[in-house]
């Protein structure tokens, strides 16, 4: 993978001040309640994506990366449900402030969102489109839904997209099935679906993952192009670091359904703080390595869904875990002393743990699990 | 989703009894856990053995003889019990003439009770086929029962739990002795039909090429006729005049002739899996036998799925049988099947009249949809994933 | 496409040239003949047949001929359009089975189409509102209605049928109608009385594709494709109309080829039941009597209709799925 140095991101002006953000989530909760228990999946997402950036969302799977995403665009599958929380959307610069969670889930309003201004690609580029329909018809579905009533326009359009989008051929592609092309080939049509309404965020939940390495390369810098040329702000759902260090411009590290630190892509590969970005870090492969020396892995694994950790979640796998602190009060999220916005969760750092009052709603976030008895 | 939740349902319930990890445990005790879980499978299960259990001591339930022919009562309904005095009874009978028709016709009379008496004495039988015993769970006590006019005998008071049919046969005796036909016709015809399913499947799977190409084309030949159609003209080509035995056994086994053909598939289609794995190509580069790949390796990762499409053919099979039965096809008098005495209802006068002699069909549904919860229950404990 | 219709065609007639083979020899196998009973009433009436006068019928009939002469005599006669004989009723096959023939596969038709209307939207509804009590109600009846045999349901259906509409139940015509010509009258008629067998018919597939319907759609919902839809913008019904139904129809179109020919079995139940004038009643007669023209000629219609549906549901899994091709 690259070397982080390279890669900063073509963008990455960071706005002081009034901040134009384009999506901010705030204190977002969404629990499933399944047959077995409660799933807490998210305990309190904030995060918020600038207008025209890139966000780059890391964390091991089932950290709730892609449900942060899907609550986003009110998809969550049942039985999850949002419990709490805003996600406050903003689609110019100068128009009013909404909050997609107001909005009901089958609403116009949430369906005009959909796919017009939010777009979204998933991780399996080979079941993400609909194998009984050309995959013209279904872009131009989506055209035909958000931008113009007219067919025929709608179909030139699809066309016009997928030949944006690098696909050779882009006539025969729009009248071909999703089968008759590769895996690399259905990933680019995703994102000609996903662009087509030239939406304000697109949401890629680990877009390449599925892809073998010199594809996964095609299709990201097709995306950051895509990306300088539409002003589209992406939140980038990924757990490779080194893509991280190739897209975004800002990070968000998510650890068991929080997100545990934020930072510009620089502070997070040059001064992270956090010890489970730390250790994400170790955990990639780097040039100039030594040879025989080894990869770092996190020692243990994500605790089971169902179990509640008191204190810190990340306390029983943590190399600087400071017993009696860690593992009984959940830290806070504090900034972290600099020029650009940078905020930790970790006790650590001053600010985080929170005075004896505080303490008490700091642990109250961790309502033991009920899981109801079978 | 509900797979993955039953999953982790698994792993928390085994967490929970800390005595085993779930990773200790065989396949086949986590198929065991699963299938428990599944209350209607196991309701199903229960409620199955219960009529496997009645139908196994037919004899002893049963007051009288399932062919005790009584003209004295043809069509009777199911005997009012009364439980005055805190003890069960039944009322007697008294004959009166009919002036017109010049014969006697039997009212119900209830001046004089009949007490029910539990473990009596009554016709001889074999208990479980093996101990000749005669007692019975209950009968009617006789004592001071009337004379018969017509006879000059006293009269018999009888109680039919179930009513009687049009030739006075206790439907109770009858359904009885009827579930030991019907609940064991279906089970062995798909038994046979399992083990030529089986082997057939197993044969066509591993070896593929020509033989494969054969068996394919004979079960597509097969699966060519419909169904209830070939099963009539099987049963209707078996000669009309032979023995009981030979007749149940003969019906299992067209039955099983038809039955086989969805089974080899399926084994067909699991082997055919298991064949490119490397453990089979392991096995062979080792020297091993078709045979020894085949029984070491293939059928025991089979078994479970053959368990599965064999307990979800069952009902078709016990359908198959009552139906053939209904239509005189299948058993036929004297044997007693629930097909069999279905057939005296087959008119909507009779139905209307003596509703009674549908029992047979309330436990035909109730046995069907028994089987389909445990073929189902079955199904999602050994591939919880499908 | 027409290549492969051709292919299929020439191996439909292979398989139903073995079916017959396969029949024939079937229904030839228990001993005796439908002459002998025949020849018995005869004799019963007290008419006096000489022994030569037997042996010319028996001759005229080839009763004593073997099987495979038999069958090749059959076949020829088909080719003319003779189906052969029947002693039962002392009349030609064809003309006989024809008009019967019909109504089973107007039955058979309208239950299977029945069927299918009632089922797809049962198990959409049933599957996108799981663990609602709508839904347990749907798959309660569902196992029910596969485990209740058709002659039950056919009985019980009458009755309420008789008790509680006044309905004129059994039969497929009014008396007034059963001997008269085509009318409007007359199909309005066949209509009143048509429901309740295609009730009782269809029941247990309906219950059957209700399930299928229901366990595909809820595994189709889970697809990643169906996400995409919604993430598109699309209504909650277009998403699963347009983009759920129409992949989860494929195993129950698979099950055309079989659904067909298990209605012609229900119908033929259903019908000794209902006193309908189809063509099942006259099978079963025919197979309990010997009467072995006429029970081949009822067996091989029904494996014609499995074949051709069969067929049929290949061509629509094409048509449905681009994923499957023809060649
Ligand atoms: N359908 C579901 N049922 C129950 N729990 C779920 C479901 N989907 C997601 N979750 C829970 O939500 C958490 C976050 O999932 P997800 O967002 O998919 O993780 P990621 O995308 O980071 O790998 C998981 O730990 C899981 O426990
Ligand atoms: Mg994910």
């Amino acid at each position: 993978m690259a070397d982080p140095v390279a890669n900063t991101g073509s963008t990455a002006t960071t706005p002081d001040g009034g901040v134009d953000n384009l999506i901010q989530v705030e204190n977002l909760e969404v629990r499933f309640y399944t047959q077995v228990g409660v799933v807490r999946a998210l305990n309190g997402v904030d995060f918020n994506i600038p207008r025209g950036q890139v966000l780059g969302v890391v964390g091991e799977s089932g950290s709730g990366k892609s449900i942060t995403g899907l609550s986003i665009m009110q998809l969550v599958p049942r039985p999850g449900r949002v419990e709490g929380g805003r996600i406050l959307y903003k689609d110019k610069p100068d128009s009013k402030t909404i909050n997609i969670l107001d909005l009901g889930r089958q609403s116009d309003e949430m369906r005009a969102i959909r796919g017009d201004d939010i777009g979204m690609i998933f991780q399996e580029p080979m079941t993400s489109l609909n194998p009984v329909f050309k995959v013209g018809a279904q872009i131009q579905e989506a055209i035909l839904l958000h931008q113009t009533p007219n067919k025929q326009e709608a179909w030139d359009r699809a066309v016009d997209i997928l030949d944006k989008v690098g696909m050779p051929n882009a006539r025969r592609v729009a009248n071909s099935y999703p089968h008759e092309l590769s895996g690399g080939m259905r990933q680019r049509a995703m994102i000609a679906m996903a662009l087509s309404c030239s939406p304000n965020l697109l949401i890629a939940d680990e877009p390449t993952t599925a892809l073998d390495v010199t594809t996964e390369a095609q299709i990201l810098s097709l995306m950051r192009d895509l990306q300088s040329e539409i002003g589209t702000s992406i939140m980038f759902i990924t757990h490779n670091m080194g893509v991280v260090a190739q897209m975004c411009d800002e990070v968000a590290v998510m650890y068991l359904g929080r997100i545990v630190e934020r930072a510009t892509v620089d502070d997070i590969f040059y001064d992270p703080k956090h010890p489970y970005t730390i250790s994400l870090l170790r955990s990639i492969p780097r040039l100039g390595q030594k040879r025989g020396q080894r990869l770092e892995v996190i020692k243990g694994g994500v605790p089971d869904p169902y179990s509640t950790v008191t204190g810190c979640p990340f306390h029983p796998r943590c190399p600087s875990f400071m017993p009696g602190l860690c593992d009984t009060v959940l830290p806070i999220e504090a900034f972290i002393e600099g020029k650009t916005n940078h905020t930790v969760r970790c006790h650590l750092y001053p600010g985080c743990t929170p005075d004896s009052d505080q303490a008490v709603t700091g642990v109250s976030g961790t309502i033991p699990t009920t899981s109801k008895a079978q | 989703m509900a797979s993955t939740a039953g999953v982790a349902q698994d792993l928390r319930q085994a967490a929970k009894d800390k005595k085993k990890d779930v990773g200790q445990m065989s396949q086949w005790q986590l198929m065991a856990r699963r299938f428990m879980q599944n209350k209607l499978s196991v309701l199903g299960l229960l409620i199955l053995l219960g009529l496997y259990v009645l139908a196994a001591f037919s004899g002893f339930l049963a007051p009288y003889q399932f062919n005790e022919l009584d003209s004295n009562n043809v069509f009777t309904s199911p005997t009012g019990i009364s439980f005055a005095g805190g003890r069960p009874s039944v009322c007697g009978q008294s004959q009166v003439l009919n002036e017109e028709l010049l014969e006697y016709e039997y009212v119900e009379d209830c001046s004089k009770r009949y007490p029910i008496q539990f473990f009596v004495r009554g016709f001889e039988y074999k208990l479980l086929g093996l101990f000749p015993t005669n007692w019975h769970l209950f009968g009617v006590s006789q004592a001071g029962a009337p004379v018969d006019e017509a006879t000059g005998k006293p009269q018999e008071i009888k109680l039919f739990l179930f009513g009687a049919d049009n030739q006075g046969r206790d439907m109770l005796a009858q359904i009885l002795q009827g579930a030991r036909v019907s609940l064991t016709v279906g089970l062995i015809g798909v038994g046979i039909a399992t083990i030529l399913g089986s082997v057939l499947g197993t044969a066509s799977g591993y070896f593929g090429g020509f033989i494969d190409n054969v068996m394919q084309r004979t079960i597509e030949l097969i699966s060519s006729i419909p169904q209830i159609p070939l099963w009539a003209a099987l049963a209707a080509a078996l000669p009309r005049e032979m023995s009981v035995v030979r007749r149940y056994i003969l019906i299992t086994v067209v039955l099983s002739l038809v039955a086989w053909t969805g089974l080899a598939r399926q084994v067909r289609g699991k082997v055919m899996g298991y064949r490119s794995l490397d453990y089979a190509n392991a096995t062979r580069a080792a020297g091993g036998s078709h045979t020894r790949i085949i029984l070491t390796h293939m059928l025991p990762n089979a078994v479970s799925h053959i368990v599965v499409v064999a307990a979800l053919a069952i009902p078709g099979a016990i359908l198959a049988e009552t139906a053939l039965s209904f239509l005189g096809l299948g058993m036929l008098r004297p044997a007693v099947s629930w097909g069999v005495l279905l057939r005296d209802a087959q008119s909507v006068q009779v139905v209307m009249d003596y509703p009674w002699l549908m029992i047979p069909a309330v436990l035909v549904i109730i046995t069907l949809t028994c089987y389909q919860f445990l073929g189902d229950g079955l199904r999602d404990a050994v591939d919880p994933y499908s | 496409m027409v290549n492969f219709i051709a292919r299929r065609l020439i191996a439909m007639v292979i398989t139903l040239l073995f079916i017959s083979i396969i029949a024939f020899f079937l229904i030839e196998l228990p001993p005796g003949s439908a002459l002998d009973a025949e020849l018995l009433r005869l004799r019963s009436r007290g008419g006096n047949l000489s022994l030569s006068q037997v042996r010319e019928l028996e001759e005229r009939f080839g009763v004593h001929d073997p099987w495979q002469e038999k069958y090749f005599k059959w076949v020829g006669g088909l080719f003319r359009g003779d189906f052969g004989y029947s002693f039962r009723y002392s009349r030609e096959v064809g003309p006989l089975i024809a008009g019967r023939l019909g109504f089973s596969l107007l039955l058979a038709g309208t239950s299977l189409l029945f069927a299918w209307l009632v089922s797809i939207p049962l198990g959409v509804y049933s599957a996108t509102h799981r663990n609602t009590i709508p839904d347990y109600i749907i798959t309660t009846i569902q196992f029910v209605g596969v485990a209740v045999p058709e002659f039950l349901l056919a009985l019980v259906l009458m009755v309420f049928a008789a008790r509680f509409l006044g309905a004129d139940v059994g039969g497929l015509f009014s008396r007034q109608y059963e001997a008269a010509p085509w009318s409007w009258g007359k199909v309005w008629d066949l209509m009143k009385h048509l429901w309740l067998p295609v009730i009782v018919v269809s029941a247990g597939s309906t219950a059957w594709l209700t399930r299928v319907m229901r366990a595909n759609l809820l595994d189709v919902l889970n697809a990643q494709y169906v996400q995409t839809a919604r993430a598109k913008g699309l209504k909650e019904n277009a998403v699963v109309w347009k983009h759920a139904v129409r992949n989860a129809l494929h195993p129950l179109i698979m099950t055309l080829g079989g659904v067909l020919p298990a209605l012609i079995g229900g119908e033929v139940i259903a019908s000794i039941v209902l006193n309908l004038p189809t063509a099942g009643p006259l099978f079963i007669e025919a197979l309990r009597n010997q009467d072995m023209y006429l029970a081949i000629t009822f067996l091989m219609f029904t494996s014609v209709l499995l074949v051709i549906g069969n067929l049929l549901a290949d061509l629509l899994l094409a048509w449905v799925d681009p994923r499957v091709r023809l060649e």
